[in-house]
């Protein structure tokens, strides 16, 4: 099996090539936010972080924020609850959530609740349990949990609980283990795993391993490598890791690697993106691989960083 | 306006337009050396500095909306253009059938894009239940191309929900599961018809005819996760009645006896006999008949439990683990 190419990915990361031509590049600007949190927790873990000037960041970050308290995904653009964890997170990196109003973005975001518990993504009102674990995220690295109501937002997410064990988008919607991550997630972080079933979740999770040993979102769909996060922590969170076949799942990722221009792809032979190789760095963590940090499945941050942000002292 | 492609064929400045001649372009501040870098074509940088311009001033006019039409032709994912959009089309108090027409070209080549349906979400919310017939055949249309679209599922189960339209909808799976019975998103549609549709009295009225349904499916294709589940979750809390179904072990029992794909089979066995299901010979027989040399001997009904994690270990040994979890966490029932 091959070997990670870290020096690689940083490269990529810190330099995507300015093609002209690259209309796909051009699609980036709104997602800046996004992108920002996905380049700079991947040189995080793979202990790269210091490549980057954090001032600059964090001065930019701020310009991001909207009168509102939320972030937008970029300078000028409308603030979202999901551009608004992102710059939460990547303050976090940091080390550097000092400089927000904690007040102004709680505020933000706790006003996106509904009457039902559920969460909307903006003003705008579209609901999704993806909103919930971003909220419930987001709210809990600022350790203002108190400012929502976490007994609607927990009922909310369990009504979204399907007979096979899974979590849709809504009540009813079809189980997808991206919303999955999102409402373990959440429940994790409110301490009420309580109210999955782990053994049958655990089950139809990993079912998502298929014989190349990748992992897909649904049955008898291809697999993806942001599915190593998805799926993993899931399986993290609820203590049944074991259940897949961790060694076939790195040989995949590892498999969908550049290892001449750096970064990684959905699978094999396709084209990169830092989405991707933030996903399959991020998967090389939970399976252990060495020279990767450790990784938080329900934060998504360095597990130095949360115990920064919990318990105020630094381990590497 | 013309399609999204066309909108753009023939590129004229927008500088050089009398309708922008007033407007001032702003420039995108991308900050410092940027982490995720940007390369901008010259018609699209126009483009977002003209829909700065009238965003910062906040101008909703029909010349915004052009600008938006431009804007989302470029780059259908910049959620800031698409609610500026709406605040123009509230603004003008527009005829939301046109957007209709919009969002179904911007859906073509964009169909996974997170901003368009929220946007046709709003559009057909406005327009209420006259729109639910178009919004069904809207998402038809995706499935064709798609048909595990997960954003018009979500999409097709609000406007049912919201808007009506149930007549039809369990025909539709019907259809769809023809076309592909692999099709779990479709299998997760046909449980939300029949557990929620106002119009054929809740599960247990269809539980039967349910049945009978995933039972067809399971003998075409066992290995195929969708119809097993299906089957499992028709009965969902109802243990008794799950047990008490015969239909269940006979189906499990035709797959065994074909002797291949009968996971699914074996793992359902495994369930019913973790609930104190009593097989007959002729399920231990098949069973017994699929033994690899270390599954041990099938005397006791624990025995059997065992023998059949024994055999899926070896027959899905990607899930070993997890088989020999089933072997260790099997109830420790006193067989008679």
């Amino acid at each position: 099996m091959g070997e990670l190419a870290g020096n690689k990915h940083v490269e990529y990361i810190l330099s995507v090539e300015r093609r002209k031509d690259d209309f796909h590049s051009v699609l980036m600007e709104h997602l800046r936010m996004n992108g920002a949190y996905w380049g700079l927790a991947t040189l995080d873990l793979l202990g790269k972080l210091d490549a980057v000037d954090s001032e600059d960041v964090v001065s930019w970050i701020m310009k991001c924020q909207h009168e509102s308290g939320g972030f937008g995904g970029n300078i000028g653009h409308d603030p979202h609850v999901h551009y608004t964890l992102s710059a939460v997170q990547v303050l976090a990196l940091f080390d550097k959530l000092d400089v927000l109003d904690i007040n102004k973005v709680t505020g933000y975001v706790a006003s996106l609740q509904k009457e039902d518990g559920s969460f909307s993504g903006d003003t705008w009102g579209e609901v999704d349990t993806r909103f919930s674990y971003i909220a419930i995220c987001c709210l809990s690295i600022l350790k203002r949990l108190d400012s929502m109501d976490v007994e609607k937002a927990v009922k909310y997410i369990v009504s979204c609980k399907n007979m096979d064990g899974g979590f849709g988008c809504t009540p009813g919607g079809e189980s997808h283990a991206g919303q999955i991550l999102c409402c373990v997630g959440a429940l994790a972080i409110t301490g009420s795993l309580h109210h999955i079933d782990k053994d049958l979740l655990g089950w139809w999770l990993c079912e998502r391993q298929v014989k190349s040993g990748g992992l897909n979102g649904r049955p008898e769909k291809l697999p993806d490598v942001c599915y190593s996060w998805w799926v993993l922590s899931s399986l993290i969170m609820i203590d049944r890791a074991h259940w897949i076949d961790k060694e076939k799942l790195i040989k995949f990722i590892l498999d969908s690697q550049d290892t001449e221009n750096g970064g990684i792809s959905d699978r094999p032979d396709d084209a990169v993106d830092v989405y991707h190789t933030y996903f399959g760095v991020a998967g090389l963590s939970l399976l252990e691989y060495p020279g990767v940090k450790a990784i938080d499945p329900a934060y998504a941050l360095p597990v130095n960083v949360v115990e920064r942000i919990f318990f105020g002292r630094c381990s590497t | 306006m013309a399609s999204s492609g066309e909108d753009r064929r023939a590129w004229v400045p927008l500088g050089s337009l009398p309708e922008f001649a007033d407007v001032t372009p702003l420039p995108q501040d991308d900050g410092p050396s940027p982490v995720v870098a940007i390369a901008y074509r010259d018609e699209f940088r126009e483009t977002m500095d003209y829909f700065r311009s009238l965003y910062s001033s906040r101008e909703l006019s029909p010349r915004s909306l052009l600008i938006t039409t431009l804007a989302i032709s470029f780059n259908p994912a910049n959620y800031t253009v698409w609610q500026f959009r709406r605040q123009v089309l509230e603004a003008l108090d527009a005829d939301l059938t046109d957007e209709l027409d919009f969002t179904e070209r911007v859906a073509k080549g964009n169909a996974k894009n997170y901003q368009l349906w929220h946007h046709r979400r709003w559009v057909a919310e406005k327009l209420g239940s006259d729109a639910a017939y178009r919004e069904l055949e809207f998402t038809r249309k995706i499935f064709y191309l798609d048909a595990k679209n997960y954003h018009a599922w979500s999409h097709r189960q609000w406007v049912l929900q919201a808007l009506g339209g149930w007549e039809n909808e369990l025909d539709y799976c019907v259809q769809l599961l023809e076309e592909d019975v692999l099709n779990n998103s479709a299998w997760n549609q046909r449980y939300f018809v029949v557990t929620k549709s106002p119009l054929l009295g809740g599960l247990k009225a269809v539980r039967d005819s349910e049945v009978d349904y995933a039972i067809e499916a399971i003998n075409m294709n066992p290995q195929n996760e969708s119809p097993w589940r299906y089957l499992r979750g028709l009965y969902n809390d109802e243990n008794d009645a799950w047990l008490n179904d015969s239909r269940v072990p006979s189906a499990c029992l035709r797959v065994l006896k074909a002797k291949r794909n009968f996971k699914f089979a074996l793992s359902t066995l495994l369930d019913l006999l973790c609930l104190g299901f009593k097989p007959n010979q002729e399920i231990r027989d098949a069973i017994t008949s699929l033994r690899t040399p270390d599954s041990g001997e099938v005397g006791s009904d624990s025995d059997l439990a065992k023998s059949i994690c024994s055999i899926l270990g070896h027959e899905d040994p990607m899930r070993a683990n997890y088989w020999t979890w089933r072997s260790s966490k099997l109830p420790q029932a006193a067989e008679v």
